[in-house]
C-alpha cells in the first residue's frame, strides 16, 4: 500500500510539472513568466482583438479568361491556316458554381474545310472538346478533368499571392489558409490579430494588380465612339480600347487604341518599391527581369517618339513618350500618398490575381472590447470558481478539499493541453470550460455523496471509500464517454467556433477522469495510510 | 453537511402536473416559434452587419436610427446595452457586394451624425499606423525630432492608453492623453492640432455575407443532430435503446424550450448561443444519464420491486447529488452572466436557463418516459394471450442487459 502511494504520487507530480512547464517554462524572472504564458495561451481573435476575412475566389473568372485566350489563338491559328469564319465568341458564366459551363461558339467555318478545321482544334486544344452545332458552327467545352485543375490551380494561386501580399504588410502571427470544406470550394481565410480596420488591407487583398504595358497605336478619345469613328467605325485588326483612370474630379473621359498584345506583363516584374519624383510626388518604380529588360530594349529603341501605355487592372495609368532606348525601369504615376505608392508597390511584388475575389465575412473585434472581454471573463470566471470551492468546503468538509484540489488541477492540465496543441483559446472554448467544470464538480459530487451513503449502510471507511469509487467510476465513464461521442460528431461535422468547442471539451473530460477519480483516490488512500485508526472520515 | 438524508418523494406520481407543464412550456415554444416565423436568428445566420458602438454619453438611440435608416436600406436595429453607454447596431446585407462598403458607409454615418472635424483625424477610431502617417510631418515642423520607431512607439502606446479599461477605447477629451509617457506639452499640442476625439468609439464590427449565414446555419443543426444520434447510439448500445430515445427526447425538449424562451424574450440565437446550446445539450445528459446509471443498478439489486418504485428510489437516490451539482454549475453560470460582459450575456442567459430545464427534464421528462414505454409493452403483452405466465412474469420484472 504505501509503496503503491508513492508511485501515485510521483505520476502525479510528475504531471503537474509536466503541465505546468507546457504552461510557463522554466521562467527565471517574473517578467518571462509573464511573457511565456503569453506566449504559450493562444487567445482567439474574438478575445484579442484583430480581424477575421472570409474570401471566395471567383473561380469564373479564370475560365473566362482562359476561353479568351483560346480565342486569340484560334483566330490565330484560323488566319494562319486560311481558314474563314463568322463569329467566334464566349458564354458568360457568372457563379462560381457554373464556371465549368463556360462554352467558345465559333460561327460560320465552311463546310468544305471543316476537315482542316477539326483538325486545328483537336491537336492544339486537346483540353477542349469540340461538338458540331450544324454544319457551319462548333461549340466548344472544358473537359471536365481540365475545368477541376483549372478550378483548383485559381484557388491556390489565388491563395498563394495573398499569402505573400500578407507577407508583405509585415504584420504578427498572421494566417491565411484555405477553408477545408467539400462545397466551400474557394473560400479562404485570412486572420490578422491586432487589427483594427481591415480596410486597407482588405483592398489590398482585392486589387487584382494586373500590370501590362502597351504600345499606344492611337488616341487619346474623348469616346469609345470617337476612337472608331477616326477608323471607319471598326476598331483596326489587333487593337482594343482602353480608358485612362479617372483623375481626382476630372471627369471627362479619355480612352486609348492600344495593340493586343502587351509588351510587358507583370510576370517580367522583378521588383518595385515606392520613390519620389523630382517635384516629391509619390509613384511606383518597377525593374524588369533579365529576360523581359532585352525584350523591352529592343521594343523602346524601335518606337522612339512612340507613346507606352502603362496600364494597371485593365486602366491606362499613364501614357508617357518613348525618349529614348529603356532598358529595365518604369515607374506608375499618380499615387496620392506614400501609402498608396508602397501598397502597390506591394501587390506588384506579390503578383496578380488568377481571378477576382469577394468578401463572404468580416468579423474585426476591437483591441478595447477584447480586453474587455478577458477581464470580465476571467473575473466572472474566479468569482464562480470561488463560489463553488466554499459550498464544496462548507458541504463536503475536508473531502471538499480534495475536490477544490481536483479542479484546480483539473483547469491546470487543460491550459496546459492547451499550449501543448497549440490551440486557440476561444470564446466557444470557454463554453466548453465551463462544462468541464461542471462535470468535473459532477465527478467529485457523484464520488462524494456514494462513500456517504455507503457509510450510511454502515461500511468501514476504506470500505466505502473503496465501494464509492467503484460505483460513481461506472456513472462517470457512461456521462465522459456519452460526451465524448457527442464531440467527436461536432468535430468531424462542425465549423470552427463548434470545433473549439468540442476540441476543449474533450481535453477537459480526459484531464477530469485523471483528477476527480486518480487524485482524489490517491488523496483518500493517503489520509487513511496516515492514521491507520481512523474512525470518523470528514465527508 | 447533508440537506436530503433518506428522501422519498414519489417523483413519479407527481408526474402529471409536471408533464402537463412541460407539454404546455413546449407548446408555447413552439407556438412563439411558428407565430415569429422561426427563430430570431443573429447575423451569423442570417447575413447581415453588426456594431458595437460605444459613446461618452447616454447614447440617442432614436438619433442613430433615424441617421443610419437615412442612409442605409432595409432593415435597421439599434439596441442599448443595458448598464453601459454602448449600442448594438445591426443591418442587413442582402448581397456579397454591399459588405465591402457596409462598414465605411455606417462609420461615415455616425461622424456625420455626431460631428467630425475638417481635416483632422479621429483619434478614437484610428489605428495605429494612421496616427504615425498623420503626426509625422507635423511632429517635426514642431521641431520635436522622433525616429520612425519612436513615432511607432508613441502611436502604440496611445492607442494602449485608449484601448485599456476604463476607457475601453474611448477618450473623452485629448487633454487626458498627457498622461501618457512621451506625451510633452509640445507634442499634446501636435496632437490636438491633428486629431479630435469624436465622443463615439467602434469597437467591433461583424460583416456576414448572405451565403455564409446560410451554410453556418446548415452546418450548426447537422452537427448537433448528428452529435444526438451518436448520443443515442451510444446509450442503446450502454443501457438499453429506450433510454437512448428518452435521453434523447428530455435533450430535445431542454432544446426546444431554450430556443423558444429566446424566441419569446426576442434574443437573437448568434454562434455563440449554438455553443451554448452545446453546453446545455451536454449538461442535461449528463444528469440523465447519472439518474439512468442509478436505475439500471437499482434494477439488478432489487428485482422484486416495480420499475415504478425503483425509478422513484433512484431519483430519490441521486437527489442529493443533483442539487449539488446543479446548483453548483448554476453558481459559475450565474457569475459569468452577472459580470462576464455583454459579449458573454446571451451566451449565459442561455446556459442559466438550459441547466434549470436540463436538471428538471431530467427527473420529470426522461424519467417518464421509461414508465410510459414499461407500461406500454406490459399492456401490448397483456392483450396477447399466447403470451401467457411466462411474458407476464417478465413484464413485472423487466428486463436489463448486465454490465459490460
Amino acid at each position: 500500500m504505501q509503496k503503491n502511494l508513492k508511485y501515485k504520487w510521483a505520476t502525479i507530480v510528475i504531471t503537474i510539472l509536466i503541465c505546468l512547464y507546457g504552461i510557463i517554462g522554466l521562467p527565471k524572472s517574473k517578467d518571462e513568466l509573464v511573457a511565456n504564458w503569453n506566449r504559450n495561451i493562444r487567445l482567439g481573435l474574438d478575445l484579442k482583438g484583430g480581424s477575421h476575412l472570409v474570401l471566395q475566389v471567383q473561380v469564373q473568372d479564370a475560365f473566362k479568361a482562359e476561353a479568351d485566350r483560346v480565342i486569340e489563338r484560334i483566330k490565330e491559328d484560323l488566319r494562319r491556316a486560311g481558314i474563314n469564319y463568322v463569329a467566334m465568341d464566349r458564354n458568360d458564366p457568372n457563379s462560381i458554381e457554373t464556371a465549368d459551363q463556360i462554352q467558345i461558339n465559333i460561327k460560320g467555318i465552311p463546310s468544305e474545310r471543316s476537315g482542316d478545321f477539326r483538325r486545328i482544334i483537336s491537336e492544339e486544344y486537346q483540353a477542349w472538346n469540340l461538338t458540331p452545332v450544324n454544319s457551319t458552327d462548333y461549340r466548344m467545352t472544358m473537359k471536365p478533368t481540365e475545368a477541376i485543375t483549372l478550378r483548383r490551380d485559381t484557388v491556390e494561386r489565388s491563395m498563394r499571392t495573398i499569402e505573400s501580399r500578407i507577407d508583405g504588410l509585415g504584420l504578427t502571427e498572421p494566417v491565411v489558409q484555405q477553408r477545408q470544406r467539400t462545397d466551400g470550394e474557394g473560400e479562404i481565410l485570412v486572420q490578422l490579430p491586432g487589427v483594427d480596420d481591415p480596410a486597407r488591407i482588405k483592398q489590398i487583398l482585392q486589387t487584382a494588380a494586373m500590370l501590362e504595358l502597351y504600345e499606344v497605336k492611337d488616341g487619346p478619345f474623348p469616346s469609345q465612339e470617337a476612337a472608331r469613328a477616326k477608323h471607319g467605325g471598326v476598331l483596326p485588326l489587333n487593337t482594343k480600347l482602353v480608358r485612362q483612370q479617372p483623375r481626382g474630379g476630372d471627369t471627362a473621359e479619355a480612352w486609348y487604341l492600344l495593340a493586343r498584345t502587351p509588351v510587358i506583363t507583370g510576370r517580367d516584374l522583378r521588383n518595385a518599391r515606392p520613390s519620389q519624383d523630382e517635384f516629391g510626388k509619390w509613384e511606383t518604380e518597377f525593374t524588369l527581369t533579365q529576360d523581359a529588360r532585352n525584350r523591352f530594349a529592343r521594343f523602346t529603341e524601335a518606337n522612339i517618339g512612340n507613346r507606352l501605355a502603362i496600364v494597371l487592372d485593365n486602366q491606362v495609368r499613364s501614357a508617357p513618350t518613348i525618349q529614348n532606348r529603356i532598358e529595365d525601369q518604369g515607374r506608375i504615376t499618380g499615387a496620392a500618398s506614400q501609402q498608396e505608392a508602397a501598397d502597390l508597390a506591394l501587390v506588384l511584388r506579390a503578383g496578380s490575381l488568377p481571378a477576382s475575389i469577394v468578401y463572404l465575412e468580416e468579423r474585426t473585434v476591437g483591441p478595447s472590447l477584447g480586453a474587455d472581454s478577458i477581464q470580465q471573463g476571467f473575473f466572472a470566471g474566479i468569482v464562480g470558481l470561488i463560489a463553488v470551492i466554499l459550498v464544496m468546503l462548507v458541504y463536503y468538509r475536508k473531502a471538499g478539499i480534495n475536490a477544490t484540489v481536483t479542479l484546480v488541477l483539473n483547469a491546470i492540465i487543460l491550459i496546459a493541453a492547451l499550449a501543448y496543441f497549440e490551440a486557440v483559446l476561444t470564446l466557444p472554448g470557454i463554453a466548453g470550460i465551463i462544462l468541464t467544470v461542471g462535470m468535473a464538480v459532477d465527478s467529485n459530487v457523484l464520488i462524494f455523496e456514494r462513500i456517504r451513503e455507503e457509510l450510511r449502510e454502515g461500511k468501514a471507511i476504506m470500505a466505502a471509500i473503496e465501494a464509492g469509487f467503484n460505483k460513481a467510476f461506472l456513472t462517470i465513464i457512461d456521462t465522459h464517454v456519452t460526451t465524448v461521442v457527442s464531440c467527436a460528431f461536432l468535430f468531424i461535422f462542425g465549423t470552427g467556433p463548434v470545433r473549439g468547442f468540442a476540441v476543449t471539451l474533450v481535453i477537459g473530460l480526459v484531464a477530469n477522469l485523471f483528477t476527480a477519480v486518480f487524485v482524489s483516490r490517491t488523496m483518500f488512500e493517503t489520509s487513511l495510510a496516515r492514521k491507520r485508526q481512523m474512525t470518523s472520515l470528514s465527508i | 453537511m447533508e440537506l436530503f438524508k433518506n428522501t422519498n418523494f414519489d417523483f413519479l406520481g407527481k408526474k402529471w402536473p409536471f408533464i402537463i407543464g412541460s407539454l404546455v412550456l413546449l407548446a408555447v415554444s413552439l407556438g412563439s416559434l411558428v407565430i415569429k416565423g422561426g427563430p430570431r436568428y443573429g447575423i451569423d445566420f442570417k447575413g447581415g452587419a453588426l456594431m458595437y458602438v460605444r459613446f461618452v454619453e447616454q447614447p440617442p438611440t432614436d438619433r442613430i436610427r433615424s441617421a443610419l435608416s437615412a442612409r442605409i436600406p432595409g432593415e435597421i436595429s439599434v439596441q442599448d446595452i443595458s448598464g453601459t453607454s454602448e449600442v448594438i447596431v445591426t443591418t442587413e446585407l442582402r448581397s456579397e457586394r454591399e459588405l465591402a462598403e457596409a462598414r465605411r458607409q455606417m462609420v461615415e454615418t455616425f461622424a456625420a451624425t455626431f460631428g467630425s472635424q475638417e481635416g483632422k483625424l479621429d483619434f478614437n477610431n484610428a489605428g495605429d499606423q494612421a496616427i504615425v502617417d498623420r503626426l509625422r510631418d507635423p511632429l517635426q515642423r514642431a521641431g520635436v525630432g522622433m525616429s520612425e520607431q519612436e513615432l511607432q512607439g508613441l502611436a502604440q502606446r496611445l492607442t494602449d492608453f485608449r484601448d485599456t479599461p476604463p476607457r475601453s477605447g474611448l477618450v473623452r477629451s485629448l487633454d487626458d492623453l498627457s498622461a501618457v509617457q512621451g506625451v510633452t506639452p509640445q507634442v499634446l499640442s501636435v496632437i490636438k492640432s491633428e486629431m479630435y476625439a469624436a465622443p463615439f468609439a467602434i469597437r467591433n464590427v461583424e460583416m456576414v455575407g448572405p451565403k455564409i449565414g446560410a451554410e453556418l446555419r446548415r452546418q450548426a443543426i447537422m452537427a448537433t443532430l448528428y452529435a444526438l444520434g451518436g448520443m443515442l447510439v451510444y446509450i442503446a448500445f450502454r443501457f438499453e435503446w429506450i433510454y437512448g430515445v428518452a435521453a434523447v427526447l428530455a435533450v430535445f425538449h431542454d432544446t426546444i424550450v431554450t430556443i423558444g424562451l429566446f424566441s419569446i424574450f426576442n434574443e437573437e440565437i448568434s454562434l455563440t448561443v449554438v455553443a451554448a446550446l452545446l453546453t446545455l445539450v451536454g449538461y442535461s445528459m449528463n444528469d440523465t444519464i447519472v439518474i439512468f446509471d442509478r436505475i439500471r443498478e437499482n434494477l439488478k439489486v432489487h428485482r422484486r420491486e416495480s420499475l415504478h418504485a425503483i425509478i422513484n428510489s433512484s431519483i430519490n437516490q441521486t437527489l442529493s447529488r443533483t442539487v449539488m451539482t446543479s446548483g453548483l454549475t448554476f453558481l459559475t453560470v450565474l457569475a459569468l452572466f452577472l459580470f462576464g460582459g455583454p459579449v458573454l450575456r446571451g451566451f449565459a442567459f442561455a446556459l442559466v436557463v438550459g441547466i434549470l430545464v436540463g436538471t428538471y427534464s431530467s427527473i420529470f421528462v426522461a424519467s417518464p418516459i421509461l414508465v410510459f414505454w414499461h407500461d406500454f409493452q406490459e399492456k401490448r403483452k397483456r392483450a396477447t394471450p399466447a403470451a401467457g405466465a411466462a411474458a407476464r412474469e417478465s413484464a413485472r420484472r423487466p428486463s436489463v442487459k448486465s454490465f459490460r
